[in-house]
C-alpha cells in the first residue's frame, strides 16, 4: 500500500476529481499517465540541452546527440538487444508497421504473395498489409479464434503455403487483454522460414520482454502506452533485416554520400531515421523506460495481473455483465459488456462517476464481427491502479446498471 | 408552440433536477425510452448517420409547409438527445428550424454530448436536420 502511494504520487494527473469524484483511470490500453520523471526529463532537455543532433561540432549539439543516443542504449538494455543499432525510433507503433510494410514490398514481397494474420488485430497491424495486397494482387490469411476467443493455433499450418511471406500478430490484444503464444507461432513460422512481425504494442508496457529470447523478426511498439510520451515508438529489426529492410523514408540523416545520380546510405539505425527525429521524444522515452526499471517489469505484470484477476471475479457476480476473452492468462485489460445496453451508455454514465474507460471497437472491427457486437466497454490497467478503484468502479457499474435498466 | 417556447419547457422539466446529474441523466433515459420515433422501415442504410460509436437514424418530410422529423438512436443516451432535438425542432417552418441556436442544451447541462470528440453521432444529426430543412425551404 506504502509502495503503491509512493507510485501514485510520481503522477500528479490522478490526484484530481471529475464530475465531483476522484479520478479512475482504467484507459491505460489507450495512452497510460507520465510520471513525473518522464515530464522532467522533456522540459529539462529543453531548458538545458536542446539542440539539433549528430551533425554539430558544438557543445549543446553534442550534449543533445548523446543523450538521444544513450536513449537507445537505456532500451537496448531494457529489452536486452546487444546491437543498439537494431532498434530505430518511429512515430509510434503504426509508424514502424507501415516502414516494415513499405520496406518489404519494394524488394521482398511479390505479386500474389500472402501474409498471415489473426483475427484480433488492430486495424494498424491490418491496414497496411491491405494496402500492399490490394495494390499488389497479395492475399491476407487470417487465423481464426476458438471459441473462448484465443487463437486457434491448430488453424495455423492450414493457412500456409508456398507464397507466405509473413506472420504479422499481436502479442497481446488491444480488445482482449489475451497473451499470444508466440512460442507456438514461432514454432511453425521457423519449420516453414517464414519472418515474424509482433505488434508489441499491448504487451511492453505490461511485462518484461527479452528481444534476444523472442527472436523475432520484427518488433514494434509505443513509448506512450509505456509511461512515455506520445509520437515515439520503436522499431526492433533483427540483424538481418537491419541489412534487407529497404528504407521508405528517405532524407537527411540517412545518408554517407550524396550526388544527383546515386546517394549511398548510412548504415544502421540512421538508415531509417530522416530529417530530425523527435529527440525529446526518445529522452522522454528513456526516462520512461527507467520508471519502468526502477518498479521492475515483473512487478508491473504481477500487480496487473492481480488486478484483472480481482475485477473479473468480481465483475463475475453481476449477472448482466458478459466479459469477452475471460481467461488467466492475460495482460492487464478487460472487455465486457452489460445485456442490452450499448456499451457508449455504460461508458458515458461511468464518466460522470469520474471512471475512464474506453468503448467503441477500440480499432479491432474485424474481432467486433467474429463477437458479433457493435463494441465493449474496455478497462484497462497500469502500475499505479489499485484494488480500491476496481472496487468503486464495481459499486458504480452496479449503479449505471440500475439506471439504463 | 414556437421552438424558443419549447426549449423554454425542457429547461424548466430539467430545472428541477439542480446539481443531481444522476436524476438528470435518469430523466433522459426515459426521454429515449418513451419515444418511439421512427418507422421501423425508414431505419435503413441511407438514413444512418454514422457517429463512432452510436448511430443514428433521421428521416425529414415535408408536410402542409412543416418539417417532420422522426429519429431513432441504439445507445440510449444518444437516444434521449435525439428525442429532445426532434421536440423542439419537428413541425416547424424550415426557415426557423436552420436558425434555432438550441442553446437550452447548454442550459440543461448537457452540452457535452454536443462536442466532437462524444463521436455520438448528434452534431452530425443537428447538421443533417438543418441540410434537410433547408433544402425544404429551396
Amino acid at each position: 500500500m506504502k509502495e503503491q502511494n509512493k507510485i501514485r504520487e510520481q503522477f500528479p494527473i490522478l490526484n484530481q476529481k471529475i464530475n465531483g469524484y476522484n479520478l479512475v483511470y482504467f484507459d491505460n490500453g489507450a495512452t497510460s499517465q507520465k510520471p513525473l520523471s518522464v515530464i522532467e526529463s522533456i522540459s529539462d532537455y529543453y531548458k538545458n540541452s536542446n539542440s539539433n543532433i549528430h551533425r554539430g561540432v558544438h557543445t549543446l549539439s553534442r550534449k543533445a546527440t548523446e543523450l538521444f543516443e544513450q536513449a537507445r542504449k537505456t532500451l537496448a538494455q531494457h529489452f536486452n538487444v546487444n546491437n543498439d543499432q537494431q532498434l530505430i525510433f518511429t512515430a509510434g507503433t503504426t509508424d514502424s508497421i507501415n516502414m516494415v510494410a513499405q520496406g518489404l514490398a519494394k524488394n521482398y514481397l511479390q505479386t500474389g504473395d500472402e501474409i498471415i494474420l489473426s483475427t484480433y488485430e488492430h486495424h494498424s497491424n491490418i491496414l497496411p498489409w491491405q494496402l500492399w495486397a490490394e495494390a499488389n494482387g497479395g492475399k491476407l490469411k487470417v487465423i481464426p479464434l476458438l471459441e473462448d476467443q484465443t487463437i486457434d493455433y491448430a488453424a495455423i499450418p492450414a493457412l500456409i503455403s508456398a507464397k507466405t511471406k509473413l506472420i504479422a500478430i499481436t502479442h497481446v490484444s488491444n480488445t482482449l487483454g489475451l497473451i499470444t503464444d508466440l512460442e507456438k507461432i514461432k514454432t511453425i513460422a521457423q519449420k516453414n522460414n517464414i519472418p515474424i512481425l509482433v505488434d508489441g504494442a499491448q504487451s511492453a508496457p505490461h511485462m518484461p520482454i527479452d528481444l534476444q529470447k523472442l527472436n523475432v523478426d520484427f518488433f514494434v511498439c509505443s513509448a506512450h502506452k509505456m509511461y512515455g510520451p506520445t509520437g515515439i515508438g520503436l522499431l526492433y529489426l533483427s540483424e538481418k533485416w537491419l541489412k534487407e529492410l529497404s528504407t521508405s523514408k528517405p532524407g537527411g540523416g540517412t545518408i554517407k554520400t550524396v550526388t544527383f545520380e546515386k546517394t549511398e546510405y548510412a548504415e544502421g539505425a540512421l538508415r531509417f531515421e530522416p530529417g530530425t527525429p523527435n529527440i525529446s521524444g526518445a529522452i522522454g522515452f528513456a526516462a520512461a523506460i527507467d520508471f519502468m526499471n526502477s518498479v521492475g517489469t515483473q512487478t508491473i505484470f504481477d500487480h496487473e495481473h492481480e488486478l484483472v484477476q480481482y475485477a473479473q471475479k468480481k465483475m463475475s457476480e453481476i449477472p448482466e455483465v458478459i466479459i469477452y476473452g475471460k481467461s488467466d492468462h492475460k495482460a492487464g485489460v478487460i472487455s465486457f459488456n452489460i445485456k442490452e445496453q450499448h456499451p457508449f451508455d455504460v461508458g458515458t454514465l461511468l464518466d460522470k462517476y469520474g471512471i475512464a474507460v474506453r468503448t467503441g471497437h477500440h480499432c479491432t472491427q474485424p474481432l467486433m464481427h467474429c463477437l458479433n457486437v457493435q463494441g465493449t466497454v474496455r478497462i484497462s490497467f497500469a502500475i499505479y491502479n489499485t484494488k480500491e478503484e476496481i472496487d468503486i468502479f464495481i459499486e458504480k457499474l452496479v449503479k449505471v446498471i440500475k439506471m439504463l435498466n | 408552440m414556437t421552438i424558443n417556447e419549447i426549449e423554454k419547457e425542457i429547461i424548466e422539466e430539467f430545472e428541477i433536477f439542480g446539481d443531481d446529474w444522476e436524476g438528470k441523466y435518469e430523466h433522459l433515459i426515459d426521454i429515449g425510452k418513451s419515444l418511439p420515433l421512427i418507422k421501423e422501415e425508414f431505419k435503413t442504410e441511407d438514413r444512418i448517420i454514422k457517429g463512432c460509436q452510436s448511430r443514428v437514424w433521421l428521416n425529414s418530410e415535408l408536410k402542409d409547409g412543416k418539417v417532420v422529423y422522426t429519429a431513432d438512436a441504439d445507445a440510449i443516451i444518444t437516444k434521449g438527445m435525439v428525442a429532445l432535438m426532434v421536440r423542439v425542432l419537428s413541425g416547424h417552418k424550415a426557415e426557423e428550424i436552420v436558425k434555432a441556436d438550441l442553446k437550452f442544451v447548454d442550459t440543461i447541462g448537457l452540452k457535452e454530448h454536443l462536442s466532437p470528440t462524444r463521436a455520438n453521432g448528434l452534431v452530425s444529426m443537428i447538421n443533417k436536420m438543418k441540410m434537410d430543412a433547408l433544402s425544404f425551404s429551396r
